[in-house]
């Protein structure tokens, strides 16, 4: 049956990706469209005093200005926070701020023009009588007594406090332990940096009161569902929310934004098409930030180095407002995950959402999972070196062995299945860790400053179970949907409600299709991202696409299968039990006759013309099937990375880097290979540059690619890839997810090569990220 | 490049465009706004190397692009600096003129240049006139480029037997551009320094000639690299710059370990 899965096949997508042939937001036109461009606040902090829009309007091609009051007055809400743990206090805000800016790149007015260049032009014309306000920065500075209030309605500028796990049995493990670890470490605030920067087009039709969105979002439903239910109060049966190619979104591209009110709401008011597109520099000012948090971590161990108990607090900085999911990330996110692959009996993580004057924090790439594998990671590393332990013998000391899968740990997660001594035997056997470690002994002795880092990481991936996910706060249920049509020529059109902007849905998900329905690859086309072709969806975040959307048309398919089984048993004169989908010939048989059966094609057709059905099928050939997962699946991996430090510099190379995974059921090598990866090179980036960097003014330091270093592809040596497979029991395809393994091990995996380079000099913890001259401080400071 | 010289003046506020890799960027980000650009990128007269023979110098015109330099028989310091710039679009785009006319404290250019000892040709509507890059470069953006000139010839030394030059930068991770850079050229006779000349930039608002590095290394063997690279403290000043990529104290920590690495490698090409 397996033709196609478990097989590597050029992604179908990359043609027209790699001819500058795909359909972005950016590049759709429609007629007479006018432009939106918006005044964002140059303060941190500060009152609006007044808006005087009148040398704008009077510059040719400007159409409009509106400000807050203005689009309030026309009807939009606020933007609502769709993660709400208890006792959430969610700040108010809206669109456009009537009132006060809380950050820089917060909209204050919104500039209608018949051009791009006017519309920019007119920004620079509104004059906006600001009062600058005292500004509050840094996740726990934040909540200090005398920090400047952001929201007057939000004490301590402190949303929420969450904790979970084991109080008393990790109070008990501390009393008892025989050697306890800490750490106080920050996990820096990174800038996500999508390719494509967002854009929102939308066109209304007066005479049917229809509204069609274009916008560059992971998940064209859920924002439908707020705009209709609580910005825009358009129905949802009026609504039309397209997201066409999108290039990339790494989590930033989930959350509902203002300019996906504020277009709509323009093109009805001026009942013209309109556009916004963000300026690179826009983005880094508006796209939802990632990580931000402050911890204090404490691991106790037995007198044998069997870990007993692990205490974190957090302090989680979310940013000026709760974006729509902000508050899952430090939380249902994170400590769920502090287990890590462990068997730890005594857990207990506490959890502070604050507030600050800078750019809201939401999901990027791994969500809250980079933060807790980092945290657990780091404070591992510390414990193999108190208990004196090479790093991979203390961690196998306390994995948690294959045969107790399902696992229940005591921070709320079943794992649903493993194999974590097999991790780290093949990661020794693709690295060669015996003979790496020598290497470093001699590097050492030549004075070298050379580390290896290792690290074994857990994810929970493919939200979610919905009942579960609304007992964490979640308003939303995290099903997803999948429909299998058959044409009448025997052609398949497969409509998913998760999103691809670069996982390679459209390749991936035909192989799923093909195998179930025994059809060659390029009859099946692959449809996803609009509310107007697909019955409902969640969209692609969590690296659930493949658990939970994919299983979807596993579903699908298979009614569609057995609905052509019927009907061929019917026409072909036996019993359904009798009729097979023939692997070689691609026809529908029975069994043991020797004619060729029928084709596909004359099964579907045979659906539409309904001259000879069975009594009970109806005509056409289409299902749909909405799948809800019983648990999350939980990918897990073990890496190693090396890196050389120039004594005299500071600069790190990173010079090997191998990474283990175990994803599940594989669908397509070559994609997962290509999701880990990149996976690691964004999760390397956080470790070796990246950092998103605020002033004490809120001003942003790093507001362009000047500033803020991506990884290039030059800084990086082969990254090599192994694998293992324990398919996971809670999804009919076995598979985990994929997106977000690499960049949750990439990151620690490497702090903890550059801790092990430094130890000689007896350095157990620096800072990310490693720049040349935070090594060359931390060299100093100890030689 | 006469009508480019004519419209320069009598154009309000006008600017040449070249590569439009530092002005573009500029205009984009609206902390420039010329009233009119000249567009100098199709002048062929202005574009390409010269190579001379002798002792003659190589000449390179202004709107030759960083990667035909990278891949150029010019002096090994520029090639190799050439070869660091940025990324690949950048260096295609990109020229010389415009990376000297702008004069980026990061840039990697001026400090080669005044290192190698070029000199700049600079030209008017009415006449015309060579600047030793040394003197070229007089500040942060700065430049003694006057009003409406043009830099048409940027004239580099060739490399004879014995002598070498080599070019060593901490790259920003971000942009690319030096946060410290340093050049060295060296002749070598006998085992002999008989002469050196070093520059760095990106620690101080223009590149920097190093007298002291110099006047240490010169007659010497090589053995005197390391300290006569520790001298360049002495040649830098008191105006060190600082910002989010790397502290003034970094800054000074760091450059005579680059001063070292250009020499060495200098030295070594000039031993063959
Ligand atoms: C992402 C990025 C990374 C970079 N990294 C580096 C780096 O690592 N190292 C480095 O050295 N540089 C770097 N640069 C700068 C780059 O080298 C620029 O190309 C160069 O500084 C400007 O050359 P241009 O031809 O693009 O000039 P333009 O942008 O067209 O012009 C720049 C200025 O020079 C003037 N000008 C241009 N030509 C002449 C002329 N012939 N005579 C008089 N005036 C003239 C213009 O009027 C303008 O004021 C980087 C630039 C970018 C965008």
């Amino acid at each position: 049956m397996a033709k196609f899965v478990g097989k590597s096949f050029k992604r179908v997508e990359d043609p027209r990706f790699l001819q500058g042939k795909g359909k972005y937001v950016s590049n759709l036109q429609r007629p007479g469209m006018a432009y939106v461009a918006i005044v964002r606040s140059p303060h941190a902090h500060a009152e609006i005093k007044g808006i005087d829009a009148s040398a704008a309007l009077e510059l040719d091609g400007v159409v409009a200005v509106y400000t807050g009051q203005d689009l309030i007055d026309g009807g939009v809400g606020q933007l609502p926070c769709g993660w709400v743990v208890p006792e959430c206090k969610i700040p108010e805000r809206w669109p456009v701020e009537p009132a006060r800016a809380r950050h820089v790149g917060d909209a204050v007015a919104v500039v209608v023009a018949d051009s791009p260049y006017v519309a920019e032009d007119a920004l620079e014309l509104i004059e906006v009588d600001y009062e600058p306000l005292p500004v509050s920065v840094g996740a726990r500075a934040t909540t200090e007594y005398r920090a400047q209030q952001i929201h007057a309605e939000i004490p301590n500028n402190t949303a929420y406090a969450w904790a979970l796990g084991d109080e008393d049995g990790m109070r008990r493990a501390f009393r008892e332990a025989a050697h306890v670890v800490e750490l106080d470490l920050v996990n820096q605030r990174l800038i996500p940096n999508a390719m494509e920067p967002r854009a929102c087009m939308a066109e209304w039709d007066n005479t049917t009161e229809e509204m069609t969105v274009w916008t560059t979002s992971q998940n064209p439903h859920p924002i439908r569902l707020l705009l209709s239910g609580f910005t825009l109060g358009i129905p949802e049966n009026k609504l039309r929310v397209i997201s066409p190619d999108v290039g990339g979104g790494f989590g930033s591209k989930i959350f509902h934004y203002p300019e996906e009110i504020i277009v709509p709401w323009v093109a009805r008011a001026i009942n013209r098409p309109a556009k916004w597109v963000a300026t690179r520099s826009e983005s880094f000012m508006t796209d939802s930030q990632g990580r931000d948090h402050v911890t204090n971590v404490r691991m106790a161990m037995d007198a044998t180095g069997t870990i007993t108990g692990l205490h974190v607090q957090t302090w989680a900085d979310q940013g000026a407002y709760l974006s729509t999911f902000a508050p899952l990330i430090p939380t249902a996110l994170s400590i769920t995950l502090f287990s890590g692959l462990y068997k730890i009996p005594g857990i207990w993580g506490e959890m502070k959402g604050t507030l600050t004057n800078t750019v809201p924090v939401d999901a990027y790439r791994g969500a809250g999972r980079p933060e807790a594998s980092y945290l657990l990671e780091r404070i591992v590393e510390k414990g193999a070196q108190k208990m004196g332990m090479d790093p991979i013998a203390f961690r196998r000391h306390n994995l948690i062995p294959a045969d107790e899968f399902p696992y229940q740990t005591p921070v709320a997660f079943q794992y649903d299945s493993g194999n974590y001594q097999g991790l780290f035997d093949k990661l020794e056997e693709i690295s060669g860790y015996g003979d790496l470690r020598e290497e470093q002994k001699s590097k050492r002795a030549e004075g070298k400053l050379w580390g290896v880092g290792v690290a074994g990481c857990i994810e929970a991936s493919g939200p979610a179970p919905s009942a579960v996910a609304g007992s964490l706060g979640s308003a939303v249920g995290l099903w997803e949907s999948g429909t299998v049509r058959v044409h009448p020529t025997g052609k398949v059109t497969a409509l998913t409600g998760s999103h691809a902007h670069g996982q390679g849905h459209e390749t991936t998900f035909a192989q799923i299709v093909a195998d179930e329905l025994n059809i060659p690859l390029e009859d099946i086309e692959v449809v996803h991202g609009d509310t107007g072709r697909i019955p409902f969806g969640m969209g692609t975040y969590g690296s659930r696409s493949a658990a939970v959307g994919g299983s979807a048309l596993v579903r699908s398919a298979t009614r569609v299968r057995e609905k052509m089984t019927k009907i061929a048993a019917h026409q072909m004169e036996s019993r359904p039990e009798d009729v097979y989908f023939d692997d070689e010939t691609g026809n529908i048989r029975v069994r043991g006759a020797t004619d060729d059966g029928m084709s596909f094609f004359e099964v579907a057709l045979a659906a539409y013309t309904a001259h000879d059905l069975p009594p009970d099928i109806e005509p056409g050939l289409e299902e749909t099937a909405f799948f809800d997962p019983s648990n999350f699946t939980f990918p897990n991996s073990a890496h190693i990375a090396v890196v050389s430090i120039d004594r005299e510099t500071g600069e790190v190379t990173l010079e090997k880097y191998f990474g283990v995974d175990d994803v599940g059921k594989v669908i397509n090598p070559l994609i997962v290979d290509g999701q880990l990866v990149g996976g690691v090179a964004q999760g390397v980036g956080q470790a070796l540059w990246e950092h998103g960097i605020y002033g004490e003014d809120g001003q942003l330091l790093t507001g362009s690619m000047m500033d803020y270093a991506m990884p290039r592809a030059d800084r990086f040596p082969h990254i090599e890839t192994g694998r293992i497979e324990t398919p996971s029991p809670t999804n009919p395809l076995g598979v985990k997810g994929a997106g977000e393994m690499g960049t949750i091990a990439g990151t620690v995996t490497v702090a903890n090569a550059v801790v092990d380079a430094l130890a000689p000099l007896g350095v157990d913890h620096v800072e990310m990220p490693f720049t040349a001259e935070r090594i060359w401080q931390t060299i100093q400071a100890h030689s | 490049m006469a009508e480019a010289l004519s419209l320069i003046a009598s154009e309000d506020d006008a600017r040449f465009l070249a590569g439009g890799h530092s002005l573009v960027p500029a205009m984009k980000l609206r902390l420039d706004a010329p009233g009119t650009l000249i567009d100098i990128g199709r002048i062929e007269g202005l574009r390409g190397i010269a190579y001379g023979s002798g002792d003659e110098n190589d000449c390179i015109g202004p709107l030759t692009t960083h990667a035909t330099i990278a891949s150029s028989n010019l002096a090994s310091a520029l090639v190799e600096a050439a070869g660091g710039i940025g990324d690949p679009q950048v260096r295609n785009r990109g020229t010389i003129g415009g990376n000297i006319a702008h004069a980026d404290p990061a840039s990697d250019l001026p400090t080669v240049l005044t290192a190698l000892g070029a000199t700049i040709r600079v030209e008017n509507s009415s006449s015309a006139r060579n600047i030793e890059a040394e003197s070229f470069f007089t500040g942060l953006f700065e430049t003694s480029l006057g009003e409406n000139e043009l830099v048409t010839v940027i004239a580099v030394p060739r490399e004879g037997a014995g002598t070498g030059s080599a070019y060593a930068k901490l790259f920003n991770p971000a942009s690319r551009y030096a946060v410290v850079g340093a050049c060295a050229s060296v002749t070598l006779n006998n085992g002999v320094v008989s002469r050196a000349r070093v520059a760095v930039g990106g620690l101080t608002p223009m590149a920097t000639r190093c007298g002291s590095v110099e006047a240490a290394l010169e007659g010497r063997s090589t053995d005197a690299i390391n300290g006569a690279s520790a001298q360049v403290a002495s040649d830098v000043g008191d105006d060190i710059l600082e910002d989010i990529h790397a502290s003034a104290e970094y800054r000074l920590g760091v450059i005579p370990v680059y001063v070292e690495r250009a020499l060495q490698a200098a030295c070594a090409r000039a031993a063959g």
